[in-house]
């Protein structure tokens, strides 16, 4: 293999294994924080209970995704040195502020949460949760406005710079603030993340109402969840709908892969099974249409034409199938996820909740599907966006690093999948340490 | 063109502040092993950073996304020529993280014992190759319009080394003095004694560094060009000298406060020298990353100045604050009394 491929695979691996982590501290951190006022509002020993439990596996949680997300910010300039050079004048600026803005936030407190439970008042206590939760989702905005630019370039233009070599430079700051793509990205992301985190709180509520611990602190933690989970569900649908319509807009040639519409065509309908075929150029199987319903995603017209995957040359396309299996499967998911928050909501309102094994069981075993959910999507994102690094400016072949050699990419692939494999062997073991434990 | 001056300061500062502030957690670190004789030592030493080691992290993720925003072409070349240096940096902060935030809470010894040695490794191993790699910075590296001629091993040259050895002994003697003003009794007599024993060995390597310095690098041009600029490795050399006073007078904070001033403006002595480059070329000035030829435009630096204007002082300002929560003396009884504690 090449640095190239090297170097896509350990961006993919690293970027990947972060998010793990980040979807459920955008999530838990709200979470958190809620119990934690529920508790100063009403001194409760409860939501005191439950905030130090979900608090500890918050922590656990934290603990990774900050470490991991550092491996982020060096890669970029240790593996895509082309890139960055590229385009660093203007998409450094947004990581720099989140830096700033965010990440000095976040870290500076969740000290004072973790270390502070008796130097500072039970209000400050709980505004440094909320300072927390509010910091990480300040912090995937920057994150998400970045990567917005990388699927829809705005608000530059392309000059030589001092040494005579064309790069990005930035001429609107506000379009990349104001970036549509950027924020519908942000909000899908973060409410994505509220779906894994009510996920996993149902998930280990479930595991120990089926072994009857602790009734009310399980029961009320579902609850809660449940809620904020049907919340999230709805909310990631909705802003879903609305970046497929941006994604129809402005990367057509993703698009037609997530759908895998081969022609260009008015009122495309939708197959329900289908299997794409890439080299001939068609679909292997597509059965059950319903009808006009691509073009109603795409558009929101019922008429409203798709173009084609043959509309792009061969090499423009990004890889059909990975990238349409992945969108199907993230619906489905979704959808599924939707109905198991409903009925969450409904069943833990019942007085017999402890007693439903099956929906309990169904939500204990949910709990990967969320976070397969988001790295289903984040496939779509960026497989889907290729052979582009930045859709239309820079291709991803051109953005590698020229003065690293295969050796130095190969260790370094190999080293960060011991340590990773490693600190994920800890995750899990931590996080059903603590999970199976209880609440103390 | 005065953008990039203002952000070639601020870079030296971000830098600066960050080593500042994680160098007493690397040397607190790296020192863990030395100072304690039990336990509760070992915790007590953890807990002192514990509250603050995460955010002062920040400040290099700062530098580094300010190096991204503000030279975009050097943040490209620096990480990529120093991708193994990078990567082993990367490693060890990763490994720092998760062996402070998990040593305590799982009650077992060999758990325990396998934290201390990867808290001992992954606090020396940054000091070390943060030193290595800003001694190659300071004398150039070997690029040109084809690129970078260097290797991992060729960083490890006697200059490199030497700013390597600098660096772990500046953060281990400002460790212990963190140490010491942050713990009381045993541990903290102990610290202090560590730090009055590696003093001598620092002031000794830092005047080969400053010797060497001469032959090795073009750094005392720009002093020679500006010679107000003295003041800033005078500074240096005075605070260093200072922190042995304090400690001979038992003025431990104050001590402390000197072993700041002193990493701060050892750092301030290397970037003054480099104006107006970032990373010079050892081959040619002609290919040196400077901060005209490297920087973002004006537009984007004007963003960026605009946003360091308004956000820093309030991240400077809350801060403060945590460290005015956290200013007591972490003693035993913090430890055994608390889940939460490390």
């Amino acid at each position: 293999m090449d640095v190239l491929t090297l170097s896509r695979w350990q961006f993919a691996i690293t970027c990947m294994f972060h998010f793990i982590f980040v979807p459920l501290t955008l999530g838990l951190s709200i979470l958190t924080a809620y119990f934690e006022t529920r508790w100063v509002m009403t001194k409760d020993d409860t939501w005191l209970r439950m905030t130090k439990f979900w608090g500890k596996l918050f922590l656990i949680n934290f603990a990774l995704g900050v470490v991991t997300g550092i491996t982020m910010e060096f890669q970029f300039g240790m593996n895509w040195a082309e890139y960055s050079r590229y385009v660093g004048d203007i998409f450094g600026a947004p990581l720099a502020i989140e830096a700033t803005v965010a990440f000095f936030l976040e870290s500076v407190f969740i000290g004072v949460w973790v270390f502070g439970w008796d130097k500072v008042s039970r209000k400050m206590h709980a505004a440094a949760i909320w300072l927390v939760a509010i910091a990480t989702n300040l912090s995937a905005l920057w994150i998400l406005l970045a990567n917005g630019w990388m699927q829809r370039p705005v608000g530059y233009r392309l000059v030589a710079d001092a040494t005579g070599q064309v790069r990005a430079e930035m001429i609107d700051f506000m379009a990349l603030l104001l970036n549509p793509y950027g924020l519908i990205k942000f909000f899908h992301t973060v409410t994505s993340g509220y779906v894994v985190a009510a996920f996993f709180v149902m998930a280990i509520s479930a595991w120990h109402l089926l072994k009857k611990n602790e009734l009310t602190f399980f029961k009320r933690s579902f609850r809660t969840a449940a809620i904020f989970g049907l919340a999230g569900s709805l909310l990631v649908l909705i802003t879903g709908d609305f970046h497929a319509v941006e994604i129809a807009k402005v990367q057509p040639a993703k698009f037609a892969a997530m759908e895998s519409v081969w022609e260009t065509q008015c009122g495309v309908p939708m197959s329900m099974v289908l299997l794409p075929d890439e080299s001939g150029e068609c679909n292997h199987i597509a059965w059950f249409d319903i009808p006009k319903l691509v073009s109603v995603l795409a558009f929101h017209g019922f008429e409203a034409e798709i173009k084609g995957l043959k509309a792009f040359p061969k090499e423009l396309r990004p890889p059909v199938a990975p990238t349409f299996l992945s969108f199907r499967l993230m619906v489905g998911l979704g959808m599924f996820m939707l109905l198991v928050s409903l009925a969450g909501v409904y069943l833990s309102g019942k007085k017999d909740f402890e007693g439903r094994t099956f929906f309990l069981k169904v939500a204990l075993w949910s709990l990967p599907l969320p976070y397969i959910a988001g790295q289903l999507g984040w496939v779509v994102a960026e497989l889907g966006r290729q052979p582009w690094i930045v859709y239309g400016v820079l291709k991803t072949s051109d953005a590698v690093s020229k003065s690293i050699g295969t050796a130095q990419v190969v260790a370094s692939l190999l080293g960060f999948t011991i340590l990773y494999g490693g600190l994920a062997v800890v995750d899990v073991y931590l996080l059903a340490r603590f999970s199976r434990k209880g609440p103390v | 063109m005065e953008l990039q001056i203002t952000w070639f300061v601020l870079w030296a500062v971000l830098w600066a502040v960050y080593f500042m502030l994680d160098g007493f957690v690397l040397g607190t670190g790296m020192l863990s092993g030395l100072m304690s004789r039990n336990e509760t030592d070992k915790r007590v030493l953890l807990q002192t950073v514990g509250p603050v080691w995460n955010g002062n992290e920040v400040w290099l993720i700062t530098a580094g996304g300010a190096t991204f925003a503000a030279f975009p072409t050097t943040y490209a070349l620096m990480f990529s020529y120093l991708y193994t240096a990078l990567l082993l940096l990367l490693f060890a902060l990763i490994i720092r993280g998760v062996s402070f935030e998990f040593r305590g809470i799982v009650d077992d010894p060999r758990w325990r014992s396998v934290s201390d040695k990867a808290i001992i490794v992954s606090t020396f191993l940054p000091a070390l190759l943060f030193g290595v790699a800003f001694g190659n910075i300071f004398q150039g590296l070997p690029m040109d319009k084809g690129g970078y001629h260097g290797t991992f091993l060729s960083l490890l040259n006697p200059y490199g080394l030497v700013t390597g050895v600098l660096f772990v002994l500046l953060f281990a003697v400002h460790g212990a003095l963190y140490a010491a003003v942050k713990t009381v009794g045993i541990l903290s007599d102990r610290a202090n004694r560590m730090a009055g024993r590696l003093w001598p060995a620092l002031l000794a390597v830092a005047v080969v560094f400053l010797i060497c310095s001469k032959f090795a690098t073009l750094l005392y041009d720009n002093y020679i060009r500006w010679p107000v600029l003295a003041l800033i490795p005078l500074i240096a050399v005075a605070a260093l000298i200072a922190i042995r006073y304090f400690m001979a007078k038992g003025a431990m904070l104050k001590a402390f406060a000197a072993s700041c001033v002193t990493v701060l403006f050892v750092t301030f002595t290397g970037v003054a020298g480099l104006f107006p480059s970032l990373i010079p070329s050892s081959i040619d000035p002609v290919y040196s990353l400077t901060i005209y030829n490297s920087s973002s435009s004006q537009y984007t630096l004007a963003i960026m100045t605009a946003v360091a204007l308004v956000f820093v002082p309030v991240v400077i300002a809350y801060k403060i604050w945590v460290y005015r929560v956290f200013r007591a003396r972490v003693e035993e009884k913090d430890v055994l009394a608390h889940g939460e504690s490390y």
